[in-house]
């Protein structure tokens, strides 16, 4: 009976929310308001039960570990931004938040995410074996495996080349950088089919809802 | 009005609308299209093929229902196919969210494939704090994760016996829809660990994880409900994103006849003004 309800509800909520493809009306804006109210105070009771307390309150007043004052007033401080008078205070425990972030994240972000990326750059131009592999098994995939290396390795200096405002786009240099302008474009464009891809499976997600949960019209 | 202005000034709820039945149609109506496996699929499932019986998989969600319909059926069919193969599967989570869906879905397996919790799966729910709760637990998991989801003690599950930190670990899968999700378990847990790391990310972040894929960092990677779709295809099974595949490339081709079409009439409509 409640699983029943319950799946009325979403139907009801979630034709509400598609209504605003036709136009804006009253029951979109019933909807959009309940969303938020709901997340907000979803979000309040899941904050303060799943880390507020275990983390700080218990620990701290129920077995007394005293070292926990600091994260409490820099917590207190942080707070401070809704009084526009003592907003400032909200700047420390921000400053401490970003020190201590990048102090921990800065030498792995760059191993992980710009020294191992150039190593995967910095292979043979030539992949002798693709291209043995293309010549005695020709087709579209050995082709495509055989080029991608070097397409990988101009796409990356062409692109590189691009962003380098030091001199004037002209001549040769202008020639690279519009090579790298036409690779960027190119990723720019796989990643908006992508896009188009998540945004098309979410549809496809509510409307399998409606369809089976709701309906029960495909199994 | 010729037909150039005429299309220019188009109602786009036509549009909508048009969308609407290519995803509607197909679902009720299946067509069947074929699903090719992609290298990067392909070696997600083989990164968990080559574990023998009786291994141990972190699987971590940081995903939320709203990205449900990309990373729930990744989820069920990951949880299908440690068990198929006698995995074992301790669940956890760096979006609370994730828990109960990640939950879901090892629960639906273990029914189908007679496994049991605390035996041969365990979630230890949520932590706050992103790469700072990796790498606590890549020191020292009970210490991170003291209780499970549910708030049981976790010296009191089978699975968890010698379970110290990520060395008895032998393979990590983030299913992320964002940040904390698999760029985290690459840094740390990869990164710094040298552990094996395999990802299922939504469609619209998964350009963004192909230079990982690229570099060695990940072992796999499911990107989006196609994604998924191929995984359940190698799995042989047909869940909800292989359903959902004809309705994917039906809209797919709608959306790129009408940015032909739109760009057609528009080039024509600027030759006519000139």
């Amino acid at each position: 009976m409640i699983e029943t309800l319950g799946i009325w509800m979403a139907a009801f909520l979630t034709l509400c929310i598609l209504s605003f493809l036709y136009k804006d009306n009253p029951f979109y804006k019933f909807a959009e308001h309940l969303f938020v109210g709901l997340s907000a105070a979803y979000w309040a009771v899941y904050y303060y039960f799943n880390i507020l307390y275990p983390n700080l309150i218990q620990p701290l007043f129920g077995h007394g570990q005293l070292l926990l004052i600091i994260p409490l007033v820099l917590g207190i401080m942080m707070v401070m931004r809704l009084f526009p008078k003592v907003g400032w205070v909200s700047r420390w425990p921000l400053a401490f938040i970003v020190g201590s972030y990048s102090g921990y994240n800065l030498i792995t972000y760059l191993q992980s995410n710009a020294l191992e990326q150039v190593r995967a750059t910095l292979v043979p131009f030539i992949q002798i074996e693709s291209w043995k592999n293309l010549f005695t098994n020709p087709g579209v995939m050995t082709f495509l495996n055989a080029i991608a290396v070097p397409v990988v390795v101009v796409g990356v200096t062409t692109g590189v080349i691009y962003f380098f405002f030091s001199k004037e786009h002209k001549g040769v240099f202008g020639g690279f950088a519009r090579t790298g302008v036409w690779f960027l474009m190119i990723a720019f464009g796989a990643s908006f089919g992508y896009t188009v891809m998540a945004r098309i499976s979410l549809l496809i997600g509510r409307v399998y809802f409606l369809l089976h949960d709701w309906l029960g019209l495909i199994q | 009005m010729n037909i150039v202005e005429r299309l220019e000034k188009l109602d786009r709820r036509i549009i909508f609308l048009l969308t609407l039945l290519a995803v509607v149609i197909p679902l009720l109506l299946p067509i069947g299209f074929e699903i090719k496996v992609s290298e990067p699929v392909q070696k997600f499932y083989e990164a968990v093929e080559a574990l023998p019986p009786g291994s141990m998989v972190l699987v971590s969600s940081e995903y939320s229902p709203s990205t449900m319909p990309e990373v729930y059926p990744m989820n069920q069919a990951l949880a299908r196919h440690c068990f198929k193969k006698d995995i074992k599967i301790i669940g956890m989570g760096l979006w609370p969210e994730g828990i109960p869906l990640n939950q879901a879905s090892m629960e639906q397996a273990a029914e189908e494939y007679g496994k049991e919790y605390g035996v041969d799966y365990v979630n230890l729910g949520y932590k706050a704090g992103g790469i700072i709760v990796i790498s606590a637990a890549a020191e020292n998991m009970p210490n991170t994760f003291p209780l499970d989801y549910a708030g049981h003690p976790i010296e009191e599950f089978e699975i968890m016996e010698g379970i110290r930190n990520f060395d008895n670990i032998d393979l990590i899968i983030s299913l992320s829809a964002g940040d904390p999700g698999v760029r985290h378990w690459v840094m740390i847990a990869q990164g710094r660990y040298g552990k094996k790391v395999a990802g299922g990310v939504t469609a619209v972040s998964a350009p963004a994880f192909y230079p990982y894929l690229n570099a060695g960092q990940l072992q796999g990677l499911l990107g989006g409900m196609k994604g998924a779709a191929e995984y359940e295809t190698l799995l042989e099974t047909s869940g909800t994103a292989t359903r959902g595949m004809d309705a994917q490339s039906i809209a797919h081709g709608l959306i790129i006849f009408l940015i032909l079409f739109a760009n057609f009439f528009y080039l024509l409509g600027k030759r006519r003004k000139k």
